[in-house]
């Protein structure tokens, strides 16, 4: 018996290793955004919290150019959750349309419309970065929630992960609905909807960590300081302590990693389960 | 498809339209544009432009930049897909032996998947910062002279790191899925035959879980190309001297910092070509999977 408990605790130590792998960081961030600038530049990171924590977040959240030059952080988490919960029932929306069409409809251009949303798998913003800003600031959509969200909405996995879930409804059902005179609006709205919801929320929770992500399209989207999202702050803070100045304002910097992470954090914690199946079921 | 369907002529049309409207507008002409310029040279201030056929794709791709850029990004993923894996199918493996605490692990080991890249790399660079950052001052103590601002290998090391944290969590959660998925019966005909952990683990567990780990290259390999952005436009920013260009930074920089439209456009579009043929590879696979 002595080999298998061996075992078991190399197993053990193995998980917690890799749990301080993965948290570690993220504390000593937390721990660190709650002392004084001059106390980290001083003495580095920090393991433990200090004292500073309520002084730093209310810098950071409530004062005006406590730590962008005139933007609040309330303004940005704001954004931030604009645009999480607007890319998030916006693709819902679009992609459950779509798959609605694709399955439960016999016409003409479905085939051709089905490659050209699968197409979108083979353009990811990076390949088109530079059209689609003009496309964008072509349209007057520059620093809009518009022009911010709607052109991220469009790719194909929603559609694709609807359509898997859609096919595997039985027929039988549609066929009961049209004996009752089910419209095609009807059938969707009364049966499919609702049948769908557990997949719906799978999908709304893991968009909505991944519209508040977004990088890459905020970034050269927004111009001004008022339509920041906390990840685009991320940037700029990261260009104000290149640039240095007296005392690195590092306590922010932390501070501002942690409130761009908490949010989407929080919500895969709480709805672990569904995130979870919802990650693993839509790629299949 | 369905056995019965609706027929209709144009509902289904206004059901597909919102996408389809979306798709054209900013993705099918964005990326036509970008295959466009990708044959044009403008000149100084952009006020007329000649094509030049091939001549933005000779210049970006044969120059000394990309080339070292393309260099790059081919180790930088190989190293990031492997390590990222092995990780996670380790944790994976692990969480799914012990008993006491599972949930636990589970749920710290996973949570990392919401953080975003560039939120990873600002913490990874000030974890890294040469003033009070305890990776910096611990490497250098235990005698590597460690300097990412000028050294590429050690500035490589920083960003694989980050880039590797960050996407441990996303392997976890689908390897731990995968193992779930194994049937006990399986588990416990395996144990009957073969005692040794590690001979089970290769022999079978490894082989039944091949067709997640090979959906997870794909899914890691796109990452580590596209995704890292983030992470490197706030740590290295591809210094020193260019070292840890990726070369979707480096479409990006050309365009918008460089404003050389043409050269970024074709770098664009040889990407395009690289997704395309990502996404074939994966079809394919996806295709034989359902052969099973």
């Amino acid at each position: 018996m002595k080999q298998w408990n061996w075992r078991l605790i190399s197993t053990h130590a193995i998980l917690i290793v890799g749990v301080c792998f993965m948290s570690l960081p993220v504390w000593v961030a937390f721990a660190t955004s709650t002392h004084s600038a001059e106390h980290i530049l001083r003495n580095g990171l920090q393991f433990w919290p200090g004292s500073d924590f309520v002084e730093t977040y209310r810098q950071v959240l409530f004062v005006d150019g406590g730590v962008m030059k005139s933007v609040l952080g309330t303004t940005m988490l704001k954004n931030s959750l604009i645009l999480g919960i607007g890319f998030a029932v916006g693709k819902v929306i679009i992609s459950m349309l779509a798959a609605y069409a694709i399955v439960y409809f016999r016409f003409k251009l479905a085939v051709p419309l089905f490659w050209v949303i699968f197409m979108t798998l083979l353009l990811p913003l990076e390949v088109r970065i530079i059209p689609s800003y003009e496309v964008v600031a072509g349209l007057g959509l520059l620093d809009t929630h518009v022009g911010l969200i709607v052109p991220l909405i469009a790719s194909a996995t929603g559609t694709f992960f609807f359509r898997q879930f859609f096919r595997s409804v039985p027929d039988e059902l549609l066929e009961a609905a049209r004996l009752d005179g089910a419209t095609a609006w009807g059938f969707f709205k009364d049966i499919l909807v609702p049948l769908s919801k557990t997949m719906i929320a799978a999908i709304l929770i893991i968009m909505f960590v991944v519209g508040w992500n977004q990088y890459l399209w905020p970034l050269i989207m927004t111009t001004k300081e008022e339509n920041y999202t906390l990840v685009i702050g991320i940037k700029q803070i990261y260009q104000i302590l290149a640039e240095g100045g007296e005392l690195p304002q590092y306590q922010k910097a932390f501070a501002l990693t942690i409130l761009a992470t908490l949010p989407p954090v929080l919500v895969v914690l709480v709805f672990q389960n569904w995130f979870v199946k919802g990650l693993v079921e839509s790629e299949k | 498809m369905k056995r019965v369907q609706f027929e209709h002529s144009a509902i289904p049309y206004l059901f597909v339209a919102p996408q389809i409207i979306i798709i054209l507008v900013f993705f099918l002409w964005p990326a036509a544009q970008a295959i466009y310029q990708s044959f044009l040279l403008e000149d100084a201030f952009g006020l007329s432009s000649q094509f030049v056929w091939f001549r933005n794709y000779e210049d970006t791709i044969f120059s000394d930049s990309w080339l070292q850029a393309a260099g790059f990004t081919i180790v930088f993923s190989a190293i990031v897909t492997f390590l990222s894996l092995a990780l996670a199918l380790l944790l994976a493996v692990k969480a799914n032996e012990v008993i006491r605490g599972a949930s636990t692990y589970k749920t710290t080991l996973m949570w990392a998947y919401a953080i975003a890249p560039p939120v990873a790399g600002l913490m990874g660079n000030l974890m890294f910062n040469p003033l009070i950052g305890d990776m910096y001052k611990f490497l250098n103590a235990i005698g590597w002279d460690f300097d990412h601002k000028l050294d590429s290998f050690d500035a490589g090391f920083v960003v694989v790191l980050i880039s590797v944290w960050k996407q441990v969590s996303v392997n976890f959660i689908f390897f731990l899925s995968g193992l779930q998925g194994i049937p006990k019966s399986v588990n416990e005909a395996s144990m009957m035959d073969c005692r040794s952990p590690t001979r089970r683990f290769w022999t079978i567990t490894f082989p039944l879980l091949a067709p997640t780990t090979f959906f997870l290259m794909v899914i890691n390999i796109t990452y580590a190309f596209f995704e890292t952005f983030g992470i490197i436009d706030t740590t290295t920013r591809g210094a020193p001297g260019g070292a840890t260009n990726t070369l979707v930074f480096k479409v990006f920089q050309d365009g918008f910092r460089g404003a050389d439209l043409g050269g970024s456009s074709a770098q664009s579009v040889v990407l395009m070509i690289m997704v395309l043929a990502l996404t074939v590879v994966q079809f394919r696979f996806i295709e034989r999977k359902v052969h099973y």
